[in-house]
Formats: structure tokens, sequence, C-alpha cells
């Protein structure tokens, strides 16, 4: 099913998606990868609040290459969600709306999402060109330091992902590939 | 004795960082037109359909195909009558890489140290592979490899008694264990034999390979169709999403071995398989 979503994202609409609904997002996200998550973790470790707000918020795992003069950014595509595994949980705790990137999850994760009733969404890997032009706008908001690992708003307009993990942890990697090889057996 | 200035290498490696990142290889282009046709799931079929569309943004508007714009892999054949003058040859090849990262706004990927982990901001230094050649021509090959697809990549030091179903086994493994990660569909660089890094930089090298070519060693031919028949079977598809495309071709280089081992590399590379090519 084809369908537009709002970010922020309530819990109400994330246990309505599920896994293999194709979606549109539309509304404020931010970037954070490898290195700003270990920043997250360091600034919640110590105490301290988060550059952003977290609750219903969602978090792209993304890193993009530099915006030519006059563009709003440069190639921006989803990085593999599994090396931000070990802090996820803590931000899915904290009311982490959904998350965007690609490739598979920790069981940890998948519990929190289902504890929390948030999703994961798999953008296309590897088609940055393409997904920056759903980019409106872009600004630096936090650990400006860390270059293309800086802590990003970005503005969307209808962002293409497909839901990988849904608020009842199906996971469409296990089925659809099983759904795949048992379809050709059966041919 | 020619004379090649070391200026030169480094114009040449600047343009070709800039060309892999926005443009792949007519073959690579071809495959991926290929799978669309072929793919069966309809959510494989967009996806495929959508890396098309994100070729042509990609050439034509000058963005990277993919933002993670790689650590810069040099092939680099020089021939030993071949005198380069006006700098140090590394220095000149690392010159070009920064330079066109720089100028080309390619994404600085690389750290100083493992550990320590801070950018170079100049995605310096790449990884260079020599190679000494006859002639009097400098071969230069240029792959930016992106890190999603290398962090699956897998080294199998099997035994002689393992044999070419051990091979086969190691193959089907690295591609299950990659799935969605690996940015599927990819290209599988496979080394047979060598020692434990022989194989992994012809596993590498296997990927820069014309996908229209096969093996000219007929027992490698028949393993590089049997694989890819076999990965395309495991349902992974575009994306990881479900469907039948999950490589677009399966490369190997074999090479002698000791009379104890069987090392097996596999380099997996997404569907974004960059290299750019020429001769000084």
């Amino acid at each position: 099913m084809n369908q537009s979503v709002q970010i922020p994202i309530s819990k109400e609409t994330a246990k309505k998606l599920k896994a293999g609904d194709y979606v549109y997002l539309t509304g404020v996200i931010y970037t954070a990868r490898d290195a700003a998550h270990k920043r997250m973790q360091e600034t919640l470790d110590a105490g301290k609040e988060l550059p952003m707000e977290i609750k219903g918020n969602a978090i792209y795992y993304m890193g993009p290459s530099p915006a030519r003069p006059g563009c709003v950014i440069g190639s921006a595509g989803p990085t593999t969600a599994s090396r931000m595994d070990k802090y996820t949980p803590r931000l899915l705790d904290l009311g982490l709306g959904a998350m965007i990137g690609k490739g598979k999850r920790s069981q940890a994760v998948i519990e929190a999402i289902k504890r929390n009733d948030s999703v994961y969404f798999a953008a296309i890997g590897g088609a940055g060109a393409l997904l920056s032009q759903k980019i409106i706008s872009s600004e630096v908001i936090a650990y400006d330091d860390l270059g293309a690992e800086a802590i990003r708003k970005l503005e969307v307009k209808d962002f293409p992902v497909v839901v990988v993990i849904d608020s009842d942890g199906n996971n469409l990697y296990e089925t659809a590939a099983g759904a795949y090889e048992k379809k050709k057996d059966e041919g | 004795m020619r004379t090649v200035e070391a200026i030169e290498i480094t114009k040449q490696i600047k343009e070709m960082c800039i060309e892999a990142n926005h443009f792949l290889s007519p073959d690579m282009k071809k495959a991926l037109e290929t799978a669309a046709k072929q793919e069966d799931s309809i959510l494989g079929k967009q996806i495929l359909s959508q890396l098309e569309e994100n070729l042509e943004i990609a050439g034509k508007d000058m963005i990277p195909i993919c933002q993670d714009t790689g650590m810069a892999v040099i092939f680099i054949k020089v021939g030993q009558d071949v005198h380069i003058i006006g700098g140090n040859l590394e220095n000149a090849i690392n010159e070009g890489v920064r330079q066109g990262y720089q100028d080309g706004y390619l994404r600085k990927s690389v750290v100083e140290d493992p550990i320590e982990r801070t950018n170079t901001k100049d995605n310096t230094p790449a990884v260079v592979h020599y190679k000494i050649t006859e002639g009097d021509s400098i071969d230069i090959t240029v792959v930016p490899k992106g890190f999603g697809s290398e962090n699956m990549s897998r080294i199998f030091m099997l035994k002689p008694a393992d044999g070419l179903e051990g091979v086969k086994e190691a193959i089907l493994t690295a591609v299950k264990d990659a799935g969605p990660n690996a940015c599927p569909p990819m290209i599988v660089g496979v080394g047979i034999g060598g020692t434990f890094e022989k194989c992994a930089l012809m596993a590498k090298h296997a990927l820069t390979r014309n996908l229209e070519e096969r093996s000219s060693v007929p027992y490698l031919k028949d393993l590089e169709e049997e694989m890819l028949i076999k990965i395309n079977g495991l349902g992974i598809g575009p994306g990881g999403l479900g469907g039948k495309m999950t490589a677009l071709s399966v490369n190997i280089e074999a090479y002698p071995t000791h009379i104890a081992g069987l090392p097996v590399a596999v380099n997996i590379c997404c569907h974004v398989n960059r290299h750019a090519h020429r001769v000084i």
C-alpha cells in the first residue's frame, strides 16, 4: 500500500504502518550516524540534554556528500543501520518515533521498536542522487566539527521509504526473501 | 625510456575520481537495465527503476551516485620503460585523490587512525596497488570503494579437502550474511588461492572486470555462472526486499597456492560498482 506519512510521527500512526508498506515521508527529520550516535550517548551519560527533541522524531542514518553551490545538499542516501544498533534501544526508550536507514537490525532494536510502537524504514541504498531531490532544506544543528557526520535538520517532501520493521516486530527482510524463495520452489 | 610528469598522473587521477563517482561503466548500466527487465517482484522492479533514475540524475546534475564516495583504491601498472619525473609517484596519486574529492564535491570518508578516528578531510591516503609491467605506459584504474558492501566482505581459509564445494559454500555464506546491508543487486568479486593477502587482492581486482566477460579458465567460468544462479535463488532481491536479482555478476580470479591451503576471499560491491580506467 502506498501512503503519505507526516514526520514527526505519532505512535498511533506508527502502529498503522505494516512491514512492506511503501511510504512517502513529509516533514522534518534529523540525520545522525556513527560518530553522532557515540556523542549523543556520551551526552546522555553525562546527564545532559540531546541537541534535538527526540520524541516522535525520526533519525535518518545518513552523511551527505558536500553540496555544490546553489544546491540544498549533496548525495544523500542511507547508510547501514546496524552500526547504530548499540545506541538505538536507549533512543527508542526516550521516544524516538522512527528510523530511516538500510540493512538488518539487532533483536534488541526490534524488541525496542515493539515496546515503543516505533518503526524502521529502509530508504533505497545507493540512490543518493535521487533522494537528495526530496530534501527541501538542510541545516547543521549540532556537532558541526564532525563534518559529514554532523547532525542535520532536514525538511523532506515525499521522501520514498519502505516499512521494514513494524511496531509488531514483523521484519520484511526475513519474510520477503523467504516468500520469494518459496514461490520459486513452487514454480 | 619515456618520461612522464608526476603532475600528469595527479591530473588524470583527479578526473577519474570525479568521473567514477558520477558515471558507471556502460557494462554496469546495461546489467542494471537487464536486471530491471528480469525482476519479478513488484517492489524489486520499482527499486531497480529508481536506481536507473538515480544514475540519470547523478550524471545530469553532477550529484554523486551514492553519498559514500568511498575510499580511493588505485590499481596502477607502471611500465618498466617509464621514468616518472617531477615528484614522488605515491604523492602524485594522493594529490590527485585530494583534488578530485575537494573539487568534485565528493565526501571525505577517511579517518587518520582506525581507533582515534580523526577525519583527514581530503579523503587521503588512497590504497594503492602497484604492478611493474613491460612497456612504456602507465595503466591506472581508480576504484572508489564504499564501505556498506566492504564491511560485508569475507576471507575463508579453507582446507584443501573442502575443495570446490567448500568454495561454493563460502561464497553463498558471504552473500547470505551480507543480505540487504550490501545494497543488492551486488557484484561478487572472488579470489581463490594464493596467500591470505593475495586472495583478498584478487577478489578486489575481480570487481573491476567488464561484466560482459567471463573467466578465461573453463571451470572458473562455469563456477561464475553456477554461483550467479544460486545467489539469485536466495530471494534477497533489490534492496534486500525480496526478488530474484540479488547479484548482477560473479567474477572470480585464481592463483597458485600452497599444498596446505585453499584461501577464498569474497569482496562484495553494491550496485554502485565504480571504476574508471585510463592509460597514460
